[in-house]
């Protein structure tokens, strides 16, 4: 049994990074907006504790700092812009209903053993455990991007993108216990900014079809039909 | 091998079945000719089957002969083995009881218009064909016997054809039937000509390349998944075996459906031999989809027989899973799991004969005492049948897969075998292997409601007719069939070390191994792969069961104020209930069909609050008819439109096709 | 093994099964106690359970007209099997006998059969509730019982067998490690044994007459002895699931060898450790409400999503190269 071989640090992250994984699947199936901007802290909160936790093992200074600043970022700050734009739309007590929940975990389960079997190559020995972190970051990663695949909340859909950047720090932490501190900082800098056009966005889009459903973005198609590209498209209207 | 009784005793049996249908060519003039020797020539056939099988099995040696029939380069060659063995105890254990079942059976059939001559006469040829595929050792007679199998049970589905359902249904058997048999003919022409002759002899010293070795077993597994009724080519099977008469349904589904198991074991086990771990993913997917979709149609069925249709759809899903984990195991190289896996593919083969068999006839006989099949008129059987009551319950414990009964104990070989999954190397089969067996258990659970769903509303309750009220007991040889069937149920159950002790020596012919440990702790102990992995006796649990119920019942029920008052039931102070406040069948699946109605597609009315006649209609459709058949049947329909203009109704166009096509093949063959 | 010590293994088997019976009302009664507390009530004495047991049991018993024998079979057979099913968890001891006979699933199996005919005693009067009881255990059965099997194989796979003996001494060899899949497996369980045991979010066990009950509208026809047994037998398998969970997961404490101190410390440690599981059940169903029947699927593929989590980072992070 090689779990038990490893240092009791090494097994921690190990658990982190199966929370992780655990948390991309509660945000793909959450139907209330607000709980799911919950879980993405929570994440958020866990990449930050899988930092921490590599700084302690491999007694590396920089990531002490990334930690803070993950934590700070993914865990309070951008939850709580959104949590704050979500309240401005007056989407607080959004929900939305997937049409097929179980098809999607289903497929995020199978995208969890395609990433597996995509790492398998690299079997250079003694590398195990951190190719095993790396399928879960890349599960991360696909789950980020199949949920913004099935949901129709523009909001939802950026917690699955936050999500992606969650599952890319992690296999970055985790596999070379971390990038350069310049580059670090300049990714954060670019979720925030990210995080900021998002929000304008958000209030453009509303402005003008006064709806955050995006498959009503359908209709910007250059159609001459005047009433919609797609019209069995599903009215999810926003509660107001 | 002179002394070998085998082989004399199987032709006997096919012999016995040849003259019980020889008989029944007397039934028109002398109905009484099929009660009186008919069916119990059946019974003797399928004795000497069971005498011959288990020869095979416990003398542990192979017979062959040659026959003087066949074709003139190619004469018919028979030989028993121990797979061929195991199958014919399985014809003759469930074709015994039926023979028995049968002659109490058939006397409803007397006084009718059907024709007994048929019914006679191709339960005869039917059984001859389940035979002779058995023992069949070239790809010539294997053909012409299952062939013979397919016709003569195309005939028994439309014995009463005069409803236009029975003769759609037939029809669609005897298509898919030919379908499939026309792909196994193809899976056999490509061994054939890698080995150079028909026989099963020259086909399993071919060298088969990889690409042809795979291309032979999709053709079988076409062929013999079609007859096996695998999603999605189940379509035919829940019509067909339904309208059958119901010892036939039980022989179907109980046997039948084993001749394509055994088919595919000896061509894919057997005949190809160089075994990929591929193809054992195919069959786990297609096992997994035909067991979960089968037993979610069959908790939606209110038609009985047609409910136990589809358990099989889901029962033949389990030994596909089963033989896919044997055959993911023997590509990867580890062939003591291998084996596991196999044998826990034929015991659930010998179980479901032995549980679907009993639980077909329980629903011949409620048929024939109420004329009833459809669950929604039926309720509180148990005090009118309490024989056929008490045997269909050990029938639906033993197929709910519950201990200590048979179907538990398959069941638990095949979560075992899958539970060593983590010995393989690859991390994408040690996944998928486990949500396979997390597929199986999910089954199970949902059988067990499914049968929870029957015997509560056919048996317990109130009745919900009033022919059912009035239901007539079974008469004694259809009792004595059932029990017989029941009793082994038990016995199969309560002795997994025998039966795994029995069965072995096919995976010894088959594979080169058995499980030296199963039995190496004692009788008392299964532990298939070693004592400190799993183990399980189900005679002391069934001991301990017994046991303690006996003591509980004697402390509770002693003493003076123990004695039980009769009185109205309670049911919160309602007004006193009546049989039609009873949940019926479709309320009861009600709840899993909202949680998966995903996968039906249903039509449902109900009625508005006020109107004054309300009626509740429920329809449910298979998808597969959307996705898959209709789809074909159109697209032949087009192809068929194109070349139908080819018909323009002149001769000599016609003789103008013709030199055509003759000179194309004269060129082509020069 | 000696014939001696063969000997006073049974009789240890023996002894523990019986502590099962006799320390299952004692469960429900703490966690009722516990509960009245947290609102601010006294509640009913601990060994109130007894009580009722007692009362039921030398009561008249009665059985509807419209009653088939099954009706009054069912209680002894429910009982027996879930007994029995309990048997073969370890409760003080590990290496004793009777953990052989029954495997993990083979438990499950058990529990599978009472069940089976806990839902037929429902039916078999022909009331409306019976059949919607039988139809609603069965519906969440039907989802729990995978979630638990697969929760199980992801211990059994962890420590190469299905005997809850080994994966206990599986567990109790390797020391202390940090293992996501138990950590699912665990989550899977707890939620798994809420639904099963009829505990709030699925089914509430103080109704008696509510049109959302599940187990009480199955047992509705029964009364004195046979109620009794059914009601001791839900008891037992609450305490069979608190011992899974509390000894699996957590085995520090087990005796391992049959002296009377190692024996005594088990009961000690299992005592305790129910005690802070029953207190946790009972804060957890003071804090969460009922869900209508309909949310139960969606709380049950939580169970079933965190079991196959449980398999899948057993397989992909705790397996090597």
């Amino acid at each position: 049994m090689t779990l038990a071989l490893l240092p009791l640090l090494q097994q921690f992250v190990l658990l982190l990074a199966a929370l992780v994984l655990f948390l991309s699947f509660v945000l793909l199936a959450q139907a209330r907006l607000i709980s799911a901007i919950h879980s993405f802290a929570w994440q958020g909160a866990l990449v930050a504790a899988v930092t921490l936790t590599v700084a302690v093992a491999g007694e590396t200074h920089h990531l002490y700092f990334s930690a803070i600043l993950t934590l700070a970022l993914k865990a309070l700050l951008i939850p709580w812009m959104l949590h704050r734009l979500t309240r401005r739309l007056g989407l607080e007590r959004h929900t939305e209903d997937l049409h097929w929940p179980t098809l999607a975990i289903m497929a995020a389960v199978v995208l969890v053993i395609f990433s597996y079997w995509l790492v398998t190559p690299m079997v250079a020995q003694g590398l195990a455990f951190t190719r095993n972190i790396i399928a879960v970051s890349l599960a991360v990663v696909l789950i980020g991007l199949l949920m913004m695949v099935v949901r129709q909340q523009a909001v939802a859909q950026v917690l699955g993108f936050m999500s992606m950047e969650n599952g890319l720090f992690l296999a970055a932490v985790s596999a070379t216990a971390g990038m350069p501190l310049v580059v670090e900082l300049g990714v954060a800098f670019d979720v925030l900014v990210a995080m900021v056009l998002f929000g304008v966005f958000f209030f453009q889009i509303r402005e003008s079809i006064d709806s955050l459903d995006v498959d009503r973005l359908n209709r910007l198609t250059e159609t001459a039909d005047p009433v919609g590209a797609n019209p069995f498209a599903t009215t999810d209207e926003v509660s107001q | 091998m002179d002394m070998n009784p085998v082989l004399p005793l199987a032709g006997l049996a096919v012999a016995l079945a040849l003259t019980s249908s020889a008989v029944s060519l007397f039934a028109s003039r002398e109905p009484r000719a099929l009660r009186r020797f008919a069916m119990p020539l059946v019974g003797l056939a399928g004795l000497a089957a069971l005498a011959a099988g288990l020869w095979a099995l416990i003398a542990d040696g192979s017979a062959t002969a040659t026959l003087p029939l066949g074709l003139p380069w190619q004469p018919w060659r028979v030989r028993v083995d121990a797979l061929s063995g195991l199958f014919l105890m399985i014809i003759g254990l469930v074709t015994v009881a039926v023979g028995i079942y049968g002659r109490s059976y058939v006397r409803s059939y007397e006084r009718g218009r059907d024709s007994l001559t048929a019914l006679g006469g191709f339960t005869g040829l039917f059984l001859t064909g389940m035979l002779l595929v058995t023992l069949a050792d070239d790809a010539f007679l294997f053909m012409v016997a299952w062939e013979v199998m397919s016709l003569s049970s195309y005939f028994l589905v439309a014995f009463q054809h005069e409803h236009a359902a029975n003769r759609r249904a037939a029809f669609l058997y005897l298509l898919m039937a030919h379908v499939g048999g026309l792909t196994i003919l193809l899976g056999f022409g490509v061994l054939a000509a890698f080995g150079h002759g028909f026989e099963f002899t020259a086909m399993r010293d071919a060298v088969l390349s990889p690409g042809w070795a795979s291309v032979a077993f999709g053709l079988v597994f076409v062929g013999f998944g079609m007859k096996a009724g695998l999603m999605p080519l189940h379509a035919w099977l829940p019509e067909a075996h339904p309208v059958a008469p119901s010892y036939i349904s039980a022989l179907m589904s109980g046997v039948m459906l084993k001749m394509a198991v055994y088919g595919f074991i000896r061509v894919v086990f057997d005949l190809i031999g160089d075994i990929q771990w591929q193809w054992g993913v195919i069959a786990l997917l297609v096992g997994s989809v035909s067991a979960l979709m089968g037993v979610l149609f069959a908790l939606m069925q209110t038609d009985l027989k047609r409910l136990l249709a589809y358990s099989s759809v889901e029962n033949l899903g389990i030994i596909f899973i089963a033989l896919g984990l044997s055959l993911v195991f023997l590509g990867t190289g580890h062939s003591l799991l291998g084996s596991l896996a196999l044998l826990a593919a034929l015991y659930h083969s010998i179980n479901h004969a032995l549980f679907k068999g009993l639980l077909f006839l329980g629903a011949g006989t409620i048929l024939h005492g109420t004329h009833e099949r459809d669950l929604e008129q039926m309720g509180g059987l148990l005090r009118r049948m309490p024989w056929t009551g008490a045997f269909f319950l050990i029938g639906c414990l033993s197929i709910s897969a519950l201990p200590p009964f048979n179907g538990f104990v398959s069941e638990w070989l095949i979560f075992q075998s899958a539970l060593q999954a983590w010995q393989l190397d690859s991390g994408v089969l040690r996944s998928i292997i486990p949500i396979a067996s997390a597929v199986l258990a999910l089954t199970g659970a949902l059988v067990a409601a499914t049968f929870v769903k029957v015997y509560g509303i056919a048996f317990l309750g109130q009745a919900r007719s009033r022919h059912v009220r009035h239901a007539r007991q079974g008469a004694v040889g259809m009792r004595v069939g059932m029990g017989l069937l029941a009793g082994l149920c038990v016995l199969f159950g309560v002795l997994p070390t025998q039966v795994i002790a029995l069965i072995e020596p096919v995976s010894v012919q088959l594979l080169g191994g058995g499980l030296p440990e199963s039995g190496a702790q004692g009788w008392l102990w299964l532990t298939p792969i070693s004592s400190d992995t799993a183990s399980y006796s189900a005679p002391l649990t069934i001991l301990l069961l017994a046991l303690i119920a006996g003591v509980a019942f004697w402390w509770f029920a002693r003493g003076v104020p123990r004695r039980i008052r009769r009185s109205d039931p309670w049911d919160c102070g309602f007004a006193p209930p009546s049989p039609r406040m009873q949940y019926t069948a479709a309320s009861f699946a009600q709840p899993i069909r909202r949680v998966f109605g995903l996968l039906f597609e249903i039509d449902e009315s109900r009625p508005e609050f006020d109107d004054p006649a309300p009626r509740y209609r429920l329809k449910l459709t298979d998808r597969a008819w959307g996705l898959f058949y209709i789809p074909v049947a159109r697209a032949v329909e087009s192809a068929s439109r194109r070349v139908v203009r080819l018909q323009s109704g002149n001769v000599r166009v016609y003789l103008g096709w013709t030199l055509g096509t003759l000179l194309v093949l004269l060129w082509i063959i020069s | 093994m000696p014939d001696g010590l063969m000997l006073s293994a049974w009789l240890i088997a023996l002894l523990q099964a019986l502590l099962y019976v006799a320390l299952a009302p004692l469960l429900i009664g703490w966690v009722r106690k516990v509960k009245a507390r947290l609102q601010n009530r006294r509640g009913a004495p601990l060994l109130q359970p007894y009580a009722d047991l007692r009362k039921l049991l030398i009561k008249e018993t009665r059985v509807p007209h419209t009653a088939s024998p099954l009706f009054r079979m069912a209680p002894y057979i429910v009982f027996v099997a879930t007994w029995l099913a309990a048997a073969t968890v370890p409760l003080v001891a590990l290496d004793l006998p009777i953990a052989r006979i029954a495997d993990i699933i083979v438990l499950v199996g058990l529990l599978a059969l009472a069940r089976f005919f806990l839902a037929l005693a429902g039916m078999d009067v022909g009331t409306a509730f019976g059949g919607m009881g039988a139809s609603r255990e069965m519906l969440i059965s039907s989802l729990a019982e995978p979630a638990m099997l697969m929760a199980v194989f992801t211990l059994a796979m962890t420590a190469h067998s299905t005997s809850l003996e080994s994966v206990m001494s599986h567990h109790l060899a390797d020391g202390f490690v940090l293992r996501p899949s138990y950590l699912f497996a665990l989550g899977a369980l707890l939620l798994v044994a809420l639904a099963e045991c009829g505990r709030i979010p699925v089914d509430n066990p103080a109704t008696h007459l509510e049109l959302t009950m599940i187990h009480e509208a199955m047992l509705l026809e029964y009364s004195g002895r046979h109620l009794a047994l059914m009601e001791w037998a839900a008891q037992v398998k609450l305490l069979l699931y608190g011992v899974l969970i509390a000894n699996v997961f957590f085995p520090w404490g087990v005796g391992r060898e049959f002296t009377p101190l190692a024996l005594g410390l088990g009961l000690l440690a299992v005592l305790a450790k129910l005690a802070l599981l029953g207190a946790a059940l009972a804060i957890a169903e003071h804090v969460v409400a009922k869900m209508r029947l309909f949310r139960a699927p969606a709380f049950l593929n939580l169970a079933l999503l965190l079991a196959l989590l449980g398999l899948l980072s057993h397989v992909i992070l705790e397996i090597g190269a």
